[in-house]
């Protein structure tokens, strides 16, 4: 058993039309048996910036700790909040400096940049980025999440149909792989608002 | 005492170099049972030859985390200087790493001595970082580039060896590629006929080892000028693509929503004097 499968977790991140949609799983599991159903595995960085953390639970917190408190010191000195190119760079090196002894977790990095314009980004375990320009995918349901977003993604969704596709990519997946699931929480960011979502899955 | 405890307590970020204080979890987990986690890696062919004018470098585009492709478009070819260019294999994030941190060795180099870097300054840099970790960085980089000497070309493999050669191949394509490189190459190669034969290479590697796949990336370095041919060839195009698209006719259920607006709104209320009243 890796280690990646002690919780269980599903993390999706797609780009729409000057919009992007994040969406995870909701269930916290000690191996086989389930102890939450509403666990949050995405945090929101700023306004326009969004962490997703899958792996073990324990380093995804953790790491969102840090991860905060380096971007609350950069607000700070800068006076501004982060550009997401600027915050996956940033967890690359927290993640990097632990090269021989890593934090168990990938983490899915979705923001709205300049200009409107939708950035994501994902990770391994010891930061090696992966800058894609139309979804990614991670958790212990990533192989049929890859398989399902292929099939479904179209380019430039506006925000309801890109919400439509995440929401049938994720919950697709999740009922084929017993580790995630238990409903659905989606982020859906356009430059004027932020709409959260619970969705109702299977509970098994 | 409560001082010198909330200094140690204080968590200021690093000032640099790597960190080990997760490491007797992460063995005591791997005794208990729980075995580490595989990294991406570049399953990879990078090649590189000189022709009468420079330096080609070629890569695919693959990036693999297990049997599972996890990037179909990754940049392989990383800048090191102007007119220095490194392909990476092995484990991606090494290889972003440990080019990204010569890279910046070699500009605070140029500051300082006020010339062009030479092939063979980021070729010793590149080998004391490698040999010092004792090939614990998965990283094997082929390295090339035009200074002041000519061209140059070096294979540099995980423990900090290198080899300096007209062509070079690395990866787990490098069998297949060299194979090409072995029948065709000659000296003297034109620029056209060069390109040619590194995207022939790339491409025997793509369609018959199953760690490397997508696009063929070129880089061609000559004395004063560079051209970074990104996705210079795309023998994989997907194009069963079903035109209509996924329609969704039974809708997802949704248990609450909750709508945050971005933009404040604020009123401005003209000629309200109201507190003066």
């Amino acid at each position: 058993m890796s280690i990646f499968e002690y919780n269980g977790s599903a993390l999706i991140a797609m780009v729409g039309k000057n919009c992007f949609a994040i969406a995870s799983d909701r269930r916290l599991g000690v191996q086989l048996q389930t102890i939450a159903t509403d666990f949050q595995r995405i945090y929101k960085i700023h306004d326009r910036l969004f962490l997703g953390l899958s792996g073990l639970a324990t380093d995804a917190q953790t790491l969102y700790q840090r991860l905060v408190f380096r971007h609350k010191l950069y607000q700070l000195r800068e006076e501004r909040d982060m550009k997401p190119e600027t915050f996956a760079s940033l967890v690359s090196a927290v993640l990097y400096e632990k090269r021989f002894g890593p934090y168990f977790c990938q983490p899915v990095i979705a923001g709205l940049g300049e200009e409107d314009k939708p950035f994501i980004c994902t990770m391994d375990s010891i930061g090696a980025k992966e800058l894609a320009k139309d979804f990614v995918v991670a958790g212990t349901a990533s192989e049929s999440l890859y398989g399902a977003c292929e099939a479904m993604f179209k380019p430039d969704m506006e925000a309801e149909e890109l919400f439509e596709t995440i929401s049938q990519a994720l919950l697709s997946s999740v009922d084929r792989d017993c580790l995630s699931g238990w409903g659905g929480h989606v982020y859906v960011i356009t430059p004027t608002e932020v709409k959260e979502r619970i969705l109702k899955g299977r509970m098994d | 005492m409560e001082f010198k405890m909330a200094q140690a307590a204080a968590e200021v970020p690093p000032k640099g170099g790597f960190s080990f204080d997760l490491c007797r979890r992460n063995e005591m987990l791997s005794n208990k049972g729980v075995p580490p986690p595989s990294f991406r890696k570049t399953g990879t062919t990078i090649v590189g030859l000189i022709f009468q004018d420079g330096v080609i470098l070629g890569a695919d585009t693959r990036a693999t985390e297990g049997p599972i492709v996890c990037d179909k478009n990754c940049e392989k070819i990383h800048y090191m200087a102007p007119n220095i260019y490194c392909c990476g294999a092995g484990t991606a994030a090494d290889t972003k790493a440990v080019t990204d941190m010569v890279s910046s060795q070699l500009q605070l180099h140029r500051y300082h001595t006020g010339r062009e870097s030479r092939v063979v300054t980021a070729l010793t840099l590149l080998k004391y970082h490698l040999f010092n970790y004792q090939g614990y960085f998965q990283a094997a980089l082929v390295l090339g580039g035009v200074d002041a000497n000519g061209p140059h070309l070096h294979t540099i493999y995980p423990h900090g060896s290198t080899d300096t050669l007209p062509l070079a191949t690395m990866g787990s394509g490098s069998l297949a590629a060299m194979a090409v490189f072995e029948s065709k190459y000659h000296e003297g190669l034109t620029k056209a006929e060069g390109i040619n034969l590194v995207c022939e290479a790339i491409c025997s590697g793509i369609f018959n080892d199953l760690g490397i796949g997508s696009n063929v990336d070129v880089c061609v370095i000559t004395k004063g000028h560079k051209e970074y041919l990104r996705n210079h060839q795309l023998p994989n195009p997907r194009t069963y693509v079903n035109s209509k698209g996924f329609s969704f006719p039974k809708k997802t259920e949704v248990l609450l929503t909750r709508v945050t607006p971005l933009e404040e709104k604020v009123e401005v209320i003209e000629g309200g004097d109201a507190m003066e009243e």
